[in-house]
């Protein structure tokens, strides 16, 4: 087996859903996937809403269980060996997600928890890490409610980090935010990659993000991994000037085009 | 080779564990701060609900003595119902919350058992549920009137907590239920406690109900606990062990069987994608 952080290979996922009373639709939301990141390295996903970025961060994340192919994080079988990979993994979702009657501290201290922090070490480190994400020390002990999605972020990245993951799986994590707080949280990643020993693989549908932040460029669509290089050869590849323009040739499709019914079908079951 | 050291001493585990579940103790108990004055407000509900049933014993045509016996059997079973009644809300919200908040899927996520996470919600819900319990009884005696100088607290509050040992078990069987019905699978959890009530003698002696369902009664753990505590309460009796050993018998199967099918459930929810907030 491949010495990457992370090695993935025919990776499928399959999801049902009802239809009548008899009948089930399925759905392949991954489909045969295969790819290794090393480790240190950021890999970029991109794939519009219903590709499957969402689905392969959750099976790296140990929450879904796949229909074929396997999965290792640093030799470690992600479904065979899950306890031993969530303690090497964290995860930032395009949802903060929290206990909204919580506090920032509170909630991460209960985060902290599951991976053996006791309150000694979170009351040292839980102010070191908001303040570094820049989240100001005045508003630690509100609850979470009264914070701006912005803020609720940077929370969320700090519960992320707070565990010092040495895989960092970040699924669309400056959707939705405005432009300043989507800066701060970029900045944070840039600085995330220079200082610590961490692998990221981010899944978003940010071109621009895509290409500055990471090494390579993988793009995900309707389930299948069409190519994942350095941007410069996804360019080079299509013989085009952006990557907007390589999706166009690789999918056929823009990424704003208008969603055909199976498209939303897709991004309801992935 | 991209090795990192995942490779944790046996001593180290059982710390994370109890770490663990300390944080869930934890966060129960920022939750009940928050949340402090709508638990009030379910207080005053679980208090009035006891007392609808307890005044039953005013009603009847008894003497003073036969009525605030009665009055204490109904009192018993009104808060031995809302003891359960904590019980498996507090477990069942283990997913149902979590879902809600959207937190769901990073606690699952977490390196922490599940046995380890169920636990502390159980004992979470057991010390709360036994305040409640506590405070709903004191209320509805003081309101009433009931006459017990006889009552063994200890013995009654002992036997309680031995009984607890099932209904987290039993608990844990209904936790499921949210993870394979986001909707409605919380509700279910309050049918399972219905139905294990109604065959317990809640309100009444065992031996008024129909035979086969005196048979389903010797397996639930509600009918020993209601019996033990009456004879406590109103006798002064202490632990008798006619009550507690089929107690243990059914903790010590009910908690392993409510693990297997809370993993069952699990497994069910990562094969599907049920974890997912929007379901």
């Amino acid at each position: 087996m491949s010495s990457a952080a992370v090695a993935v290979r025919d990776l499928e996922k399959v999801f049902s859903r009802r239809k009548g009373l008899f009948q089930r639709r399925h759905r392949a939301a991954l489909n045969g996937v295969s790819f290794e990141i090393e480790r240190g390295e950021c890999v970029a996903i991109l794939g519009q809403n219903g590709s499957g970025k969402s689905t392969l961060v959750r099976l790296l994340s140990t929450l879904l269980l796949p229909d074929g192919g396997e999965a290792r994080i640093f030799g470690n079988d992600v479904f065979k060996e899950a306890r031993k990979v969530q303690r090497l993994v964290n995860r930032v979702s395009v949802e903060a997600s929290f206990f909204k009657k919580m506090s920032a501290a509170e909630n991460l201290a209960y985060a902290a928890r599951f991976y053996g922090m006791g309150p000694r070490e979170t009351h040292a480190k839980i102010p070191v890490i908001l303040e570094r994400v820049g989240f100001p020390a005045s508003r630690r002990n509100e609850a979470m409610e009264n914070l701006s999605r912005g803020m609720q972020q940077k929370v969320a990245l700090a519960r992320a980090l707070l565990t010092s993951p040495v895989l960092l799986l970040l699924d669309e994590p400056t959707t939705g935010l405005d432009p300043r707080s989507k800066q701060e949280v970029q900045h944070f990643i840039r600085e995330i990659r220079e200082r610590h020993d961490s692998t990221i693989l981010l899944c978003t549908h940010d071109m621009k993000e895509a290409e500055e932040l990471a090494d390579r460029i993988g793009l995900l669509d309707k389930g299948e991994l069409l190519f994942l290089e350095p941007a410069w050869a996804v360019k080079e590849r299509f013989g085009v000037e952006s990557i907007e323009e390589a999706f166009f040739l690789a999918t056929g499709r823009t990424f704003e085009d208008e969603k055909t019914e199976d498209d939303e079908e897709r991004e309801v079951f992935a | 080779m991209a090795s990192v050291d995942t490779t944790f001493g046996r001593r180290r585990i059982l710390r994370n564990e109890l770490i663990g579940l300390y944080g869930v103790v934890e966060r129960n108990l920022y939750l009940t701060k928050r949340y402090f004055l709508w638990d009030l407000a379910f207080l005053l509900w679980t208090i009035a609900n006891t007392l609808t049933i307890v005044f039953i014993s005013r009603g009847v045509d008894l003497s003073p003595a036969e009525q605030n016996e009665l009055a204490t059997k109904l009192l018993v079973g009104g808060v031995i119902w809302a003891f359960l009644g904590i019980i498996f809300e507090i477990v069942t919200e283990t997913v149902a919350w979590e879902r809600w908040e959207g937190t769901i899927e990073y606690t699952f996520m977490a390196p922490v058992s599940r046995p380890v996470h169920l636990i502390g919600m159980g004992l979470y819900a057991v010390l709360y549920g036994l305040v409640r319990a506590a405070a709903v009884f004191v209320a509805v005696v003081a309101f009433i009137g009931i006459h017990i100088p006889n009552a063994n607290y200890g013995a009654a509050l002992a036997l309680l907590a031995i009984a607890s040992v099932s209904f987290i078990g039993i608990g844990m069987m209904t936790a499921v239920l949210p993870l394979i019905s986001p909707e409605k699978g919380t509700q279910l959890g309050f049918v399972a406690q219905g139905l294990m009530l109604v065959v317990s003698g809640v309100y009444y002696p065992v031996e008024v109900l129909p035979e086969w369902m005196q048979w389903i009664a010797k397996i639930s753990p509600a009918t020993y606990a209601l019996r033990g505590i009456r004879n406590s309460i109103l006798e002064g009796a202490g632990l008798a062990w006619e009550d507690v050993w089929p107690l243990l018998v059914i903790g010590m199967f009910s908690i392993p069987i409510g693990l297997v099918v809370f993993k069952a459930g699990e497994r069910y929810a990562k094969r599907h994608g049920k974890l997912k907030r929007s379901g």
